[in-house]
């Protein structure tokens, strides 16, 4: 025995003096094995371009990062629901109402499950959808050209984390609450939450031809906290499934008091039937308010509107159309196979892993198989509907995606592993570590019909010591493994932005035929557009000016503007005349208070600013366009507010 | 002229009928910041000159005035009206060519095309040069003895950019051209120098 650990300890050593004496900064030998065989896999040559974009969760940034696979690089963030003064998203005119809620403007917030809009259960490559989780909403990304075209908020909804998944052609994309509340929303004791608290799982039609949303109708809900979804496909293409835990109603210390049951619910509703149900006049309309903001491609412009009106379905009104599946125990991710049997709950103190069966579903309601009735939604029996259940999984089972080749791959946040199990007869067949504590994880194509099962991607929670200290605040860590193989295999560890929760990938040329290159300047229609140099000018309206303003390699016109007082509410409309890809101008004013604009070819774009010292104000162009950049600058004189100083401006001379 | 030497003779004229659709000439503008794929592209036609994408004209004069060089503006470019109307004459002349059914008229078509194709690739040079010379003396890059005049035929780099210049599709139609009407005539000679013969036969 003695001998046995000495020889042990005794390799351990000499391995580890290999790999510090063979490898740079101690590469885990150990996970990668070979490590020029995990480059080759990872490495994309210099001018090559990645295989896949994925669409990564900016979390608590607000925003979505597009990263390239499989070398893991950072190629975009894309501004949702936080301000972004880089390209002034929220600081510019434009768009300002973009941010706008029933709150007013809000520059900040919570995204977490991006989710591609969808053709016959696979992704269509036209928009992105993401949820914001703290002021509910639900943004649209349009992916011609990665920007953020509408939101629209969420109301009776707290905590929007059941969200935005999408039905199997983006019929619908749903948004259920994890926070419940007094539905209306009012004055009352917390004490009361056991019966006056509810959750809605709301269904926000999807326009096929233009993509804009709608909310069609909302369910009201027990009080419960709805966590995940995805919507069914194939023979369950009707139906549409959420986890949801804290069926205790607990209202407070919700780590001990709501992970007392040991099953909670998924709940299934069949999506299509409801739409019938609310198309007949089922429910009733009610009262409340909303931000629809959408962004106008032809003017540039973002515009919000505050809704009215929302159609409310209760158990009563969907009786035989939503029922109960218990799960064990406080489920978290609620996914669909690529077939549309089978239903996973991820558990997250659960023992193992269940796999609900569809079509047993089916059959337990025909034979009204029902343990109770909750609030009027009948609960189906377990052994009932149950197909299998994975066992020892590992600890802390969260999300599953499939590979398409009859395999499912769980995150394990307290065992911090990727689990690979077998579909046929639910037993575990591989599993690797993941640096640390996995959250979601995601295969490209992994929750739909077709995934594309060459890769699965761990994004943690926590980094510790995978890369250069930054001090006690890091990034998070992701990983690629390779999955091709019988043995999943890691190939490399990537940074990300904010918390990345969820994240889509699908193949590149999905999305990159499409990608825009400029914005046709002659279908600009944005009302302060200046199409040529030669209609630059400066217009006063009482204490408005307007500045209409061009760009073009290399000068701004005017570039000379005197005549501005103290008082002024001066708006720079800068359009830029290039038509060239990847030639924007940027645009920045000394004591701005806000951020610089950056203008696209063929793009205008509005800063406002309220000067308040006279004095000559330089501006400038802060993207280096071109060799001539650093004299693409000009000035502004601002007089005192009631001076004579005649408002003159330059023509290019 | 036989009745298939009439005819080469007439599809030799219609060939030109496609320089009014086709471009003549292609300058291909590459650098490192236009790279291949993504490159900037003239097509020169005897009736316009365009980018060979939408907005390449526009870009080629944008990067131009940092030289000084005028822009390319069709306006400007007299030839453009002009020439329709040479090559319009030179269809004309083809067909009455063929109808006429001269021999000797092919030799003419044939000497008035090649003095057209020879003053039209002079005025190409010409355009080319003063382009190329003639420049703003307060252009921001000047460089002393640098001239920015693309080649007439062949590429050249010049500062960042080369610049390929090459036939486009009208010019091989001109080639073709020319090879029917050489046919023609080719083929009414031989057919003159038959003729006796069956004279002798019947």
């Amino acid at each position: 025995m003695i001998s046995m650990f000495t020889f042990l300890l005794m390799s351990t050593i000499a391995t580890s003096a290999l790999f510090f004496t063979g490898c740079s900064g101690g590469a885990d030998t150990k996970a990668i094995g070979s490590v020029a065989d995990a480059a080759m896999k990872v490495y994309v040559a210099p001018g090559a371009k990645d295989e896949f974009y994925d669409f990564a969760s900016g979390g608590f940034s607000g925003q979505v990062a597009v990263i390239g696979l499989p070398s893991g690089r950072l190629i975009r963030v894309i501004p949702v629901f936080s301000m972004d003064p880089e390209k002034a998203w929220g600081f510019s005119e434009e768009t300002k109402p973009m941010l706008m809620t029933s709150h007013g403007f809000i520059p900040w917030d919570d995204s977490h499950h991006p989710e591609f809009s969808m053709n016959d259960g696979v992704p269509d490559g036209r928009f992105l959808f993401i949820n914001a989780n703290n002021t509910p909403r639900i943004a649209r990304i349009d992916l011609t050209d990665f920007r953020t075209k509408e939101i629209l908020e969420i109301p009776n909804s707290a905590g929007n984390h059941s969200s935005p998944f999408t039905t199997e052609n983006s019929e619908y994309v749903v948004a259920g609450t994890r926070f419940s509340l007094p539905i209306p929303n009012e004055d009352v004791s917390i004490e009361t939450y056991s019966e006056k608290f509810k959750g809605t799982l709301s269904f926000i039609k999807v326009d096929k031809a233009t993509g804009r949303m709608s909310l069609a109708f909302q369910i009201v809900m027990p009080g419960f906290d709805y966590d995940l979804a995805h919507a069914g496909k194939g023979p369950s293409h009707d139906w549409i499934f959420f986890t949801c835990y804290n069926t205790e109603r607990a209202n407070t210390m919700k780590e001990i008091n709501a992970s007392q049951n040991d099953k909670d619910f998924i709940v299934g509703i069949n999506w299509k039937r409801c739409e019938e149900l609310a198309a007949q006049g089922k429910g009733q309309v009610v009262n409340v308010s909303y931000a629809h903001n959408i962004y106008n491609d032809e003017t540039h412009t973002a515009s919000s509107a505050i809704e009215k009106n929302v159609r409310i379905l209760s158990p009563a009104d969907t009786k035989g159309n939503v029922f109960y599946m218990p799960t064990p125990k406080s489920p978290h991710g609620c996914d669909i196979d690529p077939s549309g049997e089978y239903i996973v709950g991820g558990g997250k103190l659960a023992t193992v892993i269940p796999v609900l069966s569809f079509s047993k579903m089916l059959t337990a309601i025909q034979d009204q198989k029902f343990d109770k009735e909750i609030d009027g939604v009948p609960v189906l029996n377990y052994k009932a509907i149950l197909a299998g259940e994975v066992e020892k999984p590992g600890l802390g089972p969260l999300h599953t995606e499939f590979d398409g080749k009859g395999f499912a791959y769980t995150s394990m946040f307290v065992s911090s592993e990727i689990v690979k199990w077998s579909l046929k007869d639910y037993k575990v067949v591989d599993r690797v570590p993941t640096y640390y504590s996995i959250g979601h994880l995601g295969i490209p194509g992994g929750d739909t019909k077709k995934p594309w099962g060459k890769y699965v991607i761990a994004y943690n929670k926590i980094t510790k010591d995978r890369f250069l200290p930054t001090g006690p605040e890091l990034f998070h860590a992701a990983q690629l493994y390779d999955i091709t193989g019988e043995k999943m295999k890691l190939l490399l560890d990537f940074p990300t932005i904010g918390e990345p929760h969820y994240a889509q990938a699908c193949p590149a040329d999905l999305i990159m035929k499409n990608s825009k290159k400029i914005y046709q300047l002659a279908q600009n229609k944005h009302p302060y557009a200046t199409k040529k140099e030669a209609d630059a000018r400066v217009v006063r309206k009482g204490n408005e000016v307007h500045v209409y303003m061009t760009t073009i390699r290399s000068h701004f016109a005017p570039d000379n503007i005197e005549g501005i007082k103290v008082g002024d509410k001066v708006y720079w409309h800068l359009t830029n005349l290039e038509q060239d890809w990847d030639v924007p101008h940027g645009f920045a004013l000394l004591g701005a208070n806000n951020s610089e604009l950056l203008i696209m070819p063929g793009e205008t774009c509005t800063l406002l600013w309220e000067p308040k010292t006279p004095g000559v104000y330089p501006f400038y162009c802060t993207d280096f366009c071109s060799a001539l950049h650093q004299e693409m600058q000009g000035y502004v004189r601002v007089s005192p507010s009631g001076s004579s100083t005649a408002l003159t401006w330059n023509a290019r001379k | 002229m036989t009745m298939k030497s009439r005819l080469f003779m007439v599809l030799a004229s219609a060939l030109l009928i496609g320089l009014f659709f086709v471009p003549m000439w292609s300058i291909t503008l590459e650098a490192p910041q236009y790279p291949k794929g993504y490159e900037l592209g003239i097509l020169i036609s005897i009736n316009e000159v365009r980018g060979a994408n939408e907005f390449d004209l526009q870009n080629v004069n944008g990067l131009n005035h940092y030289i000084g060089m005028k822009p390319i503006d069709e306006s400007a470019i007299p030839e453009l009206e002009y020439m329709p109307l040479i090559v319009g004459v030179l269809i004309a002349v083809g067909l009455l060519t063929s109808l006429i059914g001269k021999r000797q008229l092919v030799v003419v078509w044939l000497v008035l095309l090649l003095i057209a194709g020879t003053l039209g690739m002079y005025d190409f040079y010409r355009w080319e040069y003063d382009y190329g010379h003639n420049l703003d003396p307060r252009a921001a890059i000047k460089i002393p003895g640098m001239s920015y005049q693309p080649p007439l035929f062949g590429s050249e780099k010049l500062l960042n950019i080369t610049a390929y210049s090459y036939p486009a599709i009208g010019s091989y139609l001109i080639l073709l051209s020319v090879v029917f009407a050489a046919l023609a005539w080719w083929i009414a000679r031989k057919k003159v120098s038959r003729l006796p013969l069956r004279t002798v036969g019947t």
